[in-house]
């Protein structure tokens, strides 16, 4: 059994009448230990999707499910990172991570969920920032922290929303070195959403394109069956990583193409009703307009 | 020598602009209202309040800070009042559209209502509390008055929490009061901090126009009673003492407002 399971997932917003579906038919497995990127136009409903996965919101039809287990709502075993990396902004970096470990490891000793949120710290190399609030802290900075929080509740399962959207190119080179070493040390599953094929190339086994909004469906997923570790120089000259990201661009190239072909327009009738004008208008009958068809009573069929 | 004096103009400035104000006031008194006191006089006349400021001769004859201290515990007693129904009122009107719904319309008709307003209806109030009366009305009054600043900044904050925390908050399945105490009440404390800001000016403000109306003594009562002794010199030193005062409080909301601003 998959770790993951979408099954013809479907979320629409607005009300009644004027929805706009966001994502139709979803349907993706994701295995123990899988890294999927999920890339996709920005608009295109990928923080939807996320979202649907996380248990923020909650999917129209199908089932998002973990385990086997239907997803009803969030929780700490699917560690988000948000784009905007959504610290809480009057604690430190060690208590935004400690207060993430406190709410998962409920019985737990102090020494284990200092030593816990200590690790992580660590593990993304703020030790010498514990103490700082967020606000002193670069935007790169603030992303491992978010990542720290994320992994120190141990998910089962680790989301990350355009986790370098907001970076710098160098930033997030570097933070992308650091994210493939530690989901290699800790073999969490990690699902990646990004704009940047690149990005998911890189970091990602398997890559699902999901096509351009609205309606926005997966495509055709790809394996990336290339060697770990990853070169980031090396990997623009293999034939293999030429190939998958033309069939990536190709595919959401096309996808942005035939949407916008489609004519999305309720057709709107005039409202007209028929009316005899052969017959004068009078206005001694109290009459302002011609008589309508409807009006007249006696009609005569020819056969 | 230039950057010597751009660093003492915090202090020279408002010298000047204290000189000029002197100046004017010693020119009105002498050229156009010989009713008022002049800067000499009103020294003369209060000299004894400001340098014994707490020897008490007599119920209205204390010194200036003595009634101060009056006053201040009457506003801090209000204002406690105040802050502890205001704040909790701000944060239902921002947690619940029905509550706002229901009671924004009452809250936006308080809201404007004078304290000169409140106050009888104050005293009128606590009327069974025999002497205590007019100290029950006058915290009344003030606790009114100086409440709305509170809850609607409150309001205001709690509505402008980013989603994200909330997230958080949800992500990390935070129970209900814990989301309260680790969340949602940091989230607003810098809003609220200017309510309770605003709140506190106006305890000030309201605290003389009840000390007059009572006479109960207090810089506001002093004032009053001033006047009828038609003593004008000391009216203006009840004046520059409430003004001080006012000053004082809100530049210490202002010292903790920035302790407690975040990102």
């Amino acid at each position: 059994m998959s770790l993951l399971e979408l099954k013809s997932v479907s979320k629409g917003f607005g009300p009644p009448g004027a929805r706009a579906e966001v994502l139709r038919g979803i349907n993706l497995s994701i295995e123990e230990g899988e890294f999927v990127a999920i890339v996709g136009y920005s608009g295109a409903g990928k923080t939807t999707l996320i979202s649907l996965i996380a248990g923020l919101i909650l999917p129209d039809t199908g089932t998002v499910s973990l385990r086997g287990v239907e997803i009803v709502g969030p929780g700490p075993d699917r560690g988000i990172v948000f784009q905007n990396y959504s610290l809480l902004p009057w604690l430190t970096v060690f208590e935004n991570v400690s207060l993430a470990v406190e709410q998962c490891f409920p019985d737990w000793t102090p020494e284990q969920r200092l030593e816990q949120a200590e690790r992580y710290i660590r593990m993304v190399h703020l030790e010498s920032a514990a103490l700082k609030r967020p606000s002193e802290l670069s935007g790169g900075m603030r992303q491992r922290v978010s990542v720290a929080r994320a992994l120190a509740m141990e998910p089962e399962i680790l989301l990350l929303d355009e986790p370098f959207g907001a970076l710098d190119a160098l930033t997030r080179a570097t933070l992308q070195d650091e994210l493939a070493r530690i989901c290699q040390d800790t073999q969490t599953t990690v699902v990646l959403i990004t704009n940047d094929p690149d990005e998911g190339i890189y970091l990602a086994d398997r890559i699902v394109p999901l096509s351009a909004s609205p309606s926005a469906t997966f495509g055709p997923s790809v394996e990336i069956d290339l060697p770990r570790p990853r070169d980031r120089k090396g990997l623009n000259h293999l034939t293999r990583f030429k190939e998958i990201r033309r069939e990536l661009t190709d595919y959401l190239v096309a996808s942005s193409r035939s949407k916008r072909l489609e004519v999305r327009r309720t057709l709107v009738l005039p409202d007209i009703e028929p009316e005899d004008l052969s017959i004068p208008r009078s206005a001694i009958a109290g009459r302002t307009r011609p008589i309508r068809r409807s009006e007249i009573k006696r009609e005569t069929v020819e056969i | 020598m230039r950057n010597i004096r751009s660093k003492l103009d915090w202090l020279l400035m408002p010298l000047v602009g204290f000189m000029i104000a002197v100046a004017v006031w010693e020119f009105v008194s002498v050229a156009l209202c010989k009713e008022l006191p002049s800067p000499a006089k009103t020294w003369s006349e209060s000299r004894d309040y400001v340098l014994k400021p707490f020897e008490k001769r007599g119920e209205m004859d204390q010194g200036i800070l003595r009634f101060t201290w009056y006053s201040l515990i009457l506003v801090a007693k209000g204002y406690a009042i105040a802050l502890a129904v205001g704040t909790p009122l701000g944060f239902m009107l921002g947690l619940s559209k029905t509550f706002t719904k229901i009671f924004d319309p009452i809250i936006q008709v308080l809201r404007p209502v004078s304290p000169l307003a409140w106050l009888p209806l104050g005293l009128v109030l606590f009327v069974g509390a025999g002497k205590q009366a007019s100290e029950l009305g006058a915290l009344f009054t003030i606790a009114v008055c100086a409440m709305w600043p509170t809850v609607l900044n409150t309001a205001v904050g709690v509505r402008a929490i980013p989603q994200d925390y909330l997230n958080v908050a949800r992500v990390l399945k935070l129970s209900r009061s814990k989301t309260f105490v680790k969340v949602l009440i940091p989230a607003t404390l810098p809003y609220m901090f200017t309510g309770f800001r605003l709140s506190l000016g106006i305890a000030w403000l309201v605290i003389v126009a009840a000390e007059m109306l009572t006479g109960r003594p207090g810089v506001g009562g002093f004032l009053w009673q001033e006047y009828n002794a038609l003593n004008y010199a000391r009216i203006i030193l009840c004046i520059l003492t409430i003004g001080f005062v006012g000053f004082a409080l809100d530049r210490l909301m202002g010292c903790a407002e920035r302790c407690f601003k975040t990102a």
